[in-house]
């Protein structure tokens, strides 16, 4: 694909930015050489630049950490997105629309209600065991040998979505004030909470799920083909399918536990990143594991900058931008669906 | 056809250690014995047609061959060793399985989908993308090389499929099996018999074991060295298609009257 080799730079240019305008955007107005120098000092543990120390801490407390989880998160959604779609044969699996991040929001709720005192490691672990519940039911619910059917990946994700938002509609009667917040943000999902300690367990998450995908790539290549065919060519099915299952469940569980549920990244950005580079894995990932990570930090900016010093939640952004898309593929696809 | 295999062929001698066994094989669906006690040996070097009519077994035989469905009863060798212990990605190598429908959700490319076929193999990016080539050229569809699978007609597909599948046996290390299932059925005249004539020679002349199901007697009669009858699960007849396709045998297994025409000397017969 010699002609776009330009769109490698390309995609990292636009991370960067966005990565830089993210760090510089909020309600503290500063300029982007200030908060530059800020996360300099951060990094380095010097103090250059001539910073206030609330801004100093701003950066390193707030937008630093928020900036990065959301480029994560993106990360790690979008390549979810993307090899649930190859998994399920069907370019309408997204986490957020078949409802496993649904499944997941409520392990995480379960524990954050009756268990007010765990940690975020206990929390994203419930996220993922209940993530990965909800993805074996819709799997089975869903599948055959020959594929998956569209309406039934999509009612099986409605029918998720609604048992787990009654659980999670339970526990807000049973949580005190304190959870019930969390609660709530965790159904819009939001970034602007961002802990550290969730930035290293999501990026500890994103450089396993990366790695590992980029190995079954040419694998799940060749299980678009059909299950029998790729066993035909040498490939463990099952176990693939497990492994991948369970990878995405990981990826979604930790997402879900440190921002709530973002919909639609894992819909939208595999999406865009076929129309370019084609659907081969081996391209496919990482150029969606980019394009996510910059879609979301751009995202979390306009959510802090739609209606300034009030925040949206992204999972609001990412829905605005989501669910029409969403809608003009089921209108593409109509033909097939009815 | 001009051919250029890496792999030259194998000695005659050698054979047997590579040879396709089928030993007492039965299964059963439910009540009903699909297959029953099924004894076989496929030769390299030659082209044999499954033959019979539908639900004689011919499609479950090649199941059982390429692992898809169970062999509780009976065995199934390759060589010395039972087909079910052979390593996953060594058996890949040197076994392929033309499907008779392969269709793709996402717009892969042609040559994409042929590179497929490397899976198993070990190859830098070149050689692999120079075989790609080759069995597109091969095949006869380089010139939709770089057309999105999806929009292609059914008979381009099976095609695609065909140099994807023999992409895969590039580089077998002994004679490779090719199994087909129902190949031209979705192929014009022509591109029918361009398919077993592609098939007939990688047979004769690179020794692959050919195992191909058919529903037309006569393409069976021209290509094929040997034909195998199934009919309720048994084999009926086996032969060369002169001996194998007989009247009466026509007459019995498809309960249908034929036109026969008998083979003329070294043809083989013409059956309508």
């Amino acid at each position: 694909m010699l002609q776009y080799r330009w769109l490698w730079p390309t995609m990292m240019m636009i991370l960067i930015l966005s990565s830089l305008l993210s760090v510089s955007v909020g309600p503290v107005s500063m300029s982007l050489m200030d908060s530059l120098s800020a996360v300099f000092n951060w990094a380095t543990q010097q103090s250059i630049g001539n910073l206030a120390p609330h801004e100093q801490l701003v950066v390193s407390n707030v937008r630093l950490p928020r900036t990065l989880l959301a480029l994560t998160v993106g990360a790690i959604l979008a390549q979810c997105g993307a090899v649930m779609q190859g998994l399920f044969r069907n370019p309408l699996a997204d986490p957020g629309i078949i409802g496993v991040s649904s499944g997941a929001a409520l392990g995480a709720a379960i524990c954050i209600v009756l268990f007010p005192d765990v940690g975020s490691f206990m929390i994203s672990l419930g996220a993922f065991l209940c993530g990965l519940a909800t993805t074996l039911i819709v799997y089975r619910l869903a599948s055959n040998g020959l594929g998956t059917s569209v309406v039934l990946l999509l009612l099986s994700g409605v029918a998720i979505a609604a048992l787990a938002g009654a659980g999670i509609g339970v526990l807000t009667y049973l949580a005190n004030d304190m959870a019930l917040r969390d609660l709530t943000l965790w159904q819009m999902g939001s970034i602007a909470g961002a802990q550290w300690q969730y930035v290293g367990l999501c990026l500890l998450v994103l450089v396993l799920l990366s790695w590992r995908f980029q190995r079954d790539a040419m694998a799940l290549n060749a299980l678009l083909l059909g299950e029998a065919e790729a066993r035909h060519l040498g490939i463990d099915v099952d176990r693939l399918k497990l492994r991948l299952i369970l990878l995405c469940a990981l990826g979604v569980g930790v997402s879900v536990a440190a921002t709530g549920i973002i919909g639609f990244i894992g819909l939208v950005v595999p999406h865009l990143v076929r129309m370019i580079l084609g659907p081969d894995h081996k391209r496919l990932l990482p150029m969606s594991a980019l394009l996510g990570a910059a879609l979301l930090a751009l995202a979390d900016i306009g959510a802090r900058a739609f209606l300034p010093p009030a925040e949206l939640p992204v999972g609001l952004v990412t829905a605005l931008i989501g669910a029409p898309f969403f809608i003009f593929l089921l209108l593409q696809q109509r033909s097939k669906l009815i | 056809m001009a051919m250029s295999l890496s792999a030259a062929p194998v000695a005659k001698q050698h054979f047997e250690r590579t040879q396709l066994t089928v030993d007492r094989l039965s299964y059963a669906i439910g009540d009903k014995a699909v297959l029953n006690n099924i004894r076989v040996q496929f030769k390299p070097g030659s082209v044999t047609a499954l033959l019979g009519p539908n639900g004689a077994g011919k499609s479950t035989l090649l199941k059982a061959l390429c692992q898809e469905i169970p062999t509780a009863q009976g065995s199934i060798k390759l060589g010395h060793c039972q087909l079910v212990d052979w390593p996953r990605a060594e058996l890949a190598k040197s076994l392929a399985v033309l499907p008779q429908h392969a269709s793709l959700t996402f717009p892969f490319t042609v040559d994409e989908v042929v590179a497929m076929g490397l899976y198993p193999l070990t190859l830098s990016q070149k050689e692999g993308q120079q075989l790609v080539t080759k069995w597109l050229a091969e095949v006869g569809v380089l010139h939709l090389a770089r057309r999105s699978y999806p929009t292609l007609s059914g008979g381009e597909k099976q095609r695609v499929q065909l140099a994807r599948v023999l992409t895969q046996l590039s580089q077998s290390p002994f004679p490779p099996i090719l199994l087909l299932d129902e190949p031209t059925s979705a192929l014009d005249l022509a591109q029918q018999h361009k398919v077993l004539a592609l098939a007939k020679n990688l047979a004769h002349k690179h020794a692959y074991t050919v195992i191909v199901v058919l529903h037309d007697l006569n393409q069976a009669a021209r290509y094929s060295d040997r034909v195998i009858v199934l009919k309720q699960g048994q084999i009926v007849s086996e032969g060369t298609p002169n001996d194998a396709l007989s009247i009466d045998i026509i007459r019995q297994v498809w309960d249908y009257e034929p036109e026969f025409i008998p083979a003329p000397q070294g043809g083989y017969p013409l059956i309508f």
